[in-house]
């Protein structure tokens, strides 16, 4: 097969990359916000709100409750229809009876009561009976302030507004919003309890390179809405969750306050770009996220800065870009780990690398000027 | 569905893919001019299921992209419409096939009626359709029925296998199954908008009102019974209905799925059941008892084919990227941390994992790293044995017929495998091929595994086993041909005698002969592992004198002759003993022996390493 012989050609872009996390100072947001089953939509088209209007409502299906009917009147499965005395779609309350056995003109009595107020759902061939206690309402929030732009008929809507985001790489804890307030003088200062005062009640607070377990506990006895901050302690995560967490799905988390990690685990200064974003918007409100699931369909935890006129950005076609030559770029694993920088080059060869793995690179300058060489699946684009 | 583009013997080109939880991975395959089937070169990219490119044919067209850019060679269309097939004289590929275990792969509930029985069958039929079992609901399985419908209704399986009772027997058991998941009412995982499909599987006589309880609010199908008598089990209906649910449901609701349904020529595979078809090849070929682990980023599958009998087991939350850190929380970071020789913080570890399940696609870059990601590998496939043997007792395997006798025995079953009859270890994933050196994967397996006896020890060479387990389906000539010459690497033969000593005393002596006139002995003490060097390729005569306590396949004290075969990192003698326990004492330095004496990492950053 000479056809592949020595065919390598000089390589000037690669399209096997990593994503990088957004950061970006304006966009136009489009949130959809859908429940999990069909509901009602309470919103209309091009309808102002705010994080707090209910978009839609759904209810719950009630828990159901089986009761081994056919048991408890000690009859044979197949007659229990005949012993109901109530049928499929009827309402009962807990303690009111729902079949009975009268045998020997009323001398043997058998009774099967309601364990709970709720609906006759199945009257099963099996003889059981299933008692569905009654739907629970669930509200679906806006969680940003917008125009409803869509209407998703019995599921939701979108909601669109303009924008200053940034993206995390991991957080605990669901939906929140509240004023910005940074609380570090640089990006790589750590965020200690002793920082965090009752003025941060309801504030999201933005740290630098590392949060403490303390100060955690701090915002949660405060009462801040939020923490936004560079790294966190992996072992401080048990801690603070109660439970070792074995795979990166969260969200649901109580913990009192939303964390959001953008760089990564340990002592890592938050990104320049991501800090001087925070820190221009100190005082305006954020709507964050700490939900985040690194499986399919990813979840990213997120931070929302609405703006009143933004000035949007054309979107580029990220991915058609690809990775190339002064693509800026961001280190995500040791030993330079955080480290900003751009592309220099995209070396076709394989190369060694000190663990001795043979891995397609890149060459980059760092913002430092100095320059070094790490595998391509190490940094991740600069999303701008 | 499958259509080939084009009769096998005018094919040239083929190109496979494996569109993993981490990484998609294509391989290019080509046919010689002697007419033999070759791998040519590999292409891989992050897969692509993270916003904003939630379409997992992104991902392969990145990783096809590496190879024409490797090869010069166009593969993939213009218009961005997919991949060029047939070959036009010019451009393209004869042949497209992929396998997937993106999206978590297909993630099933079963529920039956006795756990140890029906539930039993259909847990095995599922793992051997290559579903990830979420839970196994049984009417004795000791929880409350609220608590099985809540369990029912939070998992939000991709779909529920419903199986209990044998033909002509009660229904009532199988109906009250069929009513806790009527009650749960569980939604599928992905895409709201179609019904959950159920599959029943039970006592012939409960279908009509299994319909009628389940007909209207699940998509249900219903198949031959799994245990249609006490003493048989019939899997194979039930496995084919699996995988075409998985085609028509999970697949097509997974970001981009229904795209590259269309540019496959032949249906898209669960990747555990390619590689499971791989590791049959292997014993079918070698006609040996075979044990195999495929190490991925997000769930150790493993693989026993013992007496002919195939099973696998899947530890969904093991793995090396995404499932790091449950590795961490079921190992416990003490487990991790014996297998590493150097000093470290229990907090570097943690922090270091962590960072690995949030960014599960970077790679270590540092020998440090590296070391660490190795030791963690060892646990996950520990631990994913563990798990495995659960299965692997009496009952399991592929339609197996039994007595009513061994019937009776079944809560007593223990695992059937026993290592000193197994013949051969085989090690895929990435993690292992990636591994800088043979050695490495080697080592891995063996401390994992802890084989016994004389075992020979394969690896996959650059992470093609599913590729060729699907590709087998349709044309498993060409996929033997790139599997013997390409992708199985022999990486020698471990002897490992059964038992333990004190450190020092004398384990075995061992002979090995390549000739006439060349021959080695060495005696080995224990806590010692060394490796003589044997090619690939190459044959010795081997005769084992073990101390009268060991066993090494003869018996105690039994000396075994031996005809075994060589390979890249030749013949390991390991005199560390079994079950291998690492020393509490001095246990860095005897790491540091035992990777000098394997020439594991190179020794003048080890030496740093270890000193700093």
């Amino acid at each position: 097969m000479n056809k592949f012989d020595n065919v390598m050609k000089p390589e000037e872009k690669t399209y096997a990359y990593t994503p990088g996390l957004k950061v970006k100072e304006y966009m136009t947001l489009s949130k959809k916000r859908v429940l999990p089953i069909s509901g009602r939509v309470l919103v209309k088209e091009n309808q102002t709100v705010s994080p707090e209007t209910v978009v839609a409502e759904m209810e719950m299906l009630g828990e159901p409750h089986i009761v081994k009917a056919a048991l408890l009147l000690r009859i044979e499965p197949n007659e229990i229809n005949e012993h109901m005395l109530k049928a499929v779609g009827d309402k009962v309350y807990e303690g009111e009876l729902i079949a009975q056995y009268i045998a020997f003109f009323g001398l043997i009595k058998r009774f099967v009561k309601s364990p709970v107020t709720g609906t006759i759902e199945n009257i099963g061939a099996s003889g059981w009976v299933t008692v569905r206690t009654p739907p629970i309402i669930v509200d679906l929030k806006a969680y940003i302030p917008g125009i409803v732009k869509e209407i998703i008929p019995e599921m939701g809507a979108v909601i669109e507004t303009s924008a200053s985001y940034i993206q995390g790489i991991f957080g605990v804890g669901g939906e929140t919003y509240g004023p910005l307030r940074v609380l570090v003088n640089s990006f790589d200062e750590i965020l200690t309890a002793d920082m965090i005062t009752s003025e941060s009640k309801g504030k999201i607070i933005v740290g630098g390179s590392f949060v403490t377990l303390e100060a955690i506990r701090k915002a949660t006895e405060v009462r801040v809405a939020g923490v936004i901050v560079g790294g966190f302690g992996g072992d401080d995560l048990t801690s603070l969750l109660g439970y070792e967490m074995g795979v990166a799905i969260t969200g649901e988390e109580k913990i009192g306050t939303t964390l959001i990690i953008t760089e990564g685990f340990g002592e890592i200064a938050m990104s320049h770009r991501s800090f001087n974003l925070l820190r221009r918007m100190e005082g305006q409100v954020a709507c964050i996220s700490g939900a985040t699931q690194i499986r399919a369909g990813v979840i990213r935890p997120e931070v929302i800065i609405p703006q009143e006129q933004a000035k949007e950005k054309a979107l580029e076609d990220e991915l058609s870009s690809g990775m190339r030559p002064g693509t800026p770029i961001r280190i995500i694993r040791q030993p330079c780990f955080g480290c900003l920088g751009s592309v220099v080059s995209l070396p076709v060869e394989l190369q060694i690398m000190e663990s001795e793995s043979d891995v397609r690179v890149v060459e980059v300058e760092l913002d430092d000027g100095s320059r070094v060489t790490v595998p391509r699946a190490n940094v991740e684009i600069i999303e701008t | 569905m499958m259509v080939l583009r084009k009769p096998k013997k005018d094919m040239r080109f083929i190109l496979a893919t494996d569109v993993g939880s981490t990484t998609t991975k294509a391989r290019f395959f080509i046919k010689n001019e002697e007419g033999d089937w070759r791998f040519l070169v590999a292409g891989e990219a992050p897969t692509t299921v993270e916003t904003p490119y939630e379409d997992v044919t992104l991902g392969v067209r990145n990783a096809v992209r590496e190879i024409e850019e490797l090869t010069n060679y166009k593969i993939l269309s213009e218009e961005a419409s997919g991949i060029i097939v047939p070959f036009d004289g010019e451009r393209g590929v004869d042949l497209y096939c992929t396998t997937s275990s993106a999206g978590g792969g297909l993630q099933m509930m079963v529920a039956g009626n006795v756990k140890s029985i029906t539930a039993e069958s259909a847990n095995r039929a599922a793992l051997g359709a290559g579903a990830i079992v979420m839970d196994v609901i049984a009417i004795d399985d000791g929880r409350e029925d609220y608590e099985k419908i809540r369990r029912i209704r939070t998992l939000r399986p991709d779909m529920i296998l419903l199986a209990g009772g044998t033909n002509g027997g009660t229904i009532f058991h199988v109906l009250m199954i069929a009513e806790l998941v009527k009650a749960a009412k569980p939604t599928p995982r992905l895409g709201m908008g179609y019904k959950l499909p159920v599959i029943f599987a039970g006592n012939k006589d409960a279908r009509p009102q299994v319909k009628e309880l389940l007909g209207e609010a699940f998509s249900l199908s219903v198949v031959d019974n799994l245990r249609p008598v006490l003493e048989k089990e019939v899997i194979e209906p039930t496995r084919r209905n699996i995988h075409e649910l998985f085609m028509e449901h999970v697949m097509s609701h997974a970001p981009g799925y229904n795209k590259l349904t269309k540019w496959t020529d032949i249906d898209i595979m669960p990747t555990p059941a390619g590689e499971g078809l791989a590791m049959q090849l292997i014993a079918n070929a070698y006609k040996s008892n075979v044990l195999g682990v495929g190490l991925g980023g997000a769930t150790t599958n493993i693989y026993s084919i013992f007496d002919g009998r195939l099973v696998r087991s899947v530890s969904a939350n093991l793995g090396m990227s995404y499932s790091i850190c449950n590795v961490l929380k079921e190992a416990t970071v003490g487990k991790i941390l014996r297998w590493v020789p150097f000093e470290m913080e229990e907090k570097e570890l943690i922090n270091m994992l962590r960072n690995k399940m949030i960014r599960p696609t970077t790679i270590p870059q540092t020998l440090k790293e590296l070391i660490i990601e190795h030791a963690v590998a060892r646990e996950a496939i520990r631990l994913g044995f563990e798990h495995h043997k659960t299965i692997a007792t009496r009952l399991r395997g592929v339609k197996v017929e039994r007595t009513l006798a061994d019937i009776f025995e079944q809560s007593l079953a223990k695992t059937y495998i026993e290592m000193i009859k197994i013949g051969i270890i085989v090690g895929t994933g990435g993690l292992l091929s990636h591994a800088p050196r043979r050695a490495q994967s080697l080592m891995i397996l063996m401390d994992a595994f802890q084989p016994v006896g004389v075992t020979r020890m394969f690896q996959d060479s650059v992470f093609m086993m599913p590729h060729l387990g699907v590709l087998s389906t349709v044309y498993p000539e060409a996929a033997w041909q790139i599997f013997d010459k390409d992708c199985l690497l022999r990486l020698g033969t471990v002897i490992a005698p059964l038992g333990e000593a004190k450190d020092g005393e004398k384990v075995m002596e061992v002979r090995l002969e390549t000739s006439s006139e060349e021959s080695e002995t060495r005696q080995m003490n224990f806590g010692e592992i060394s490796s003589i060097s044997l090619g690939e390729g190459k044959e010795a005569e081997i005769i084992i004198s073990p101390a009268k306590e060991f066993d090494v396949g003869a018996g105690r004290g039994k000396a075994l002759e031996a005809k075994i075969k060589g390979g890249v990192v030749g013949v390991v003698l390991d005199a560390r003993g079994r079950p291998l326990n690492l020393p509490e004492e001095k246990r860095k330095e005897t790491l540091l022996r035992w990777i000098s004496s394997l020439n594991l990492y190179p020794d003048a950053q080890m030496r740093d390493l270890a000193e700093a």
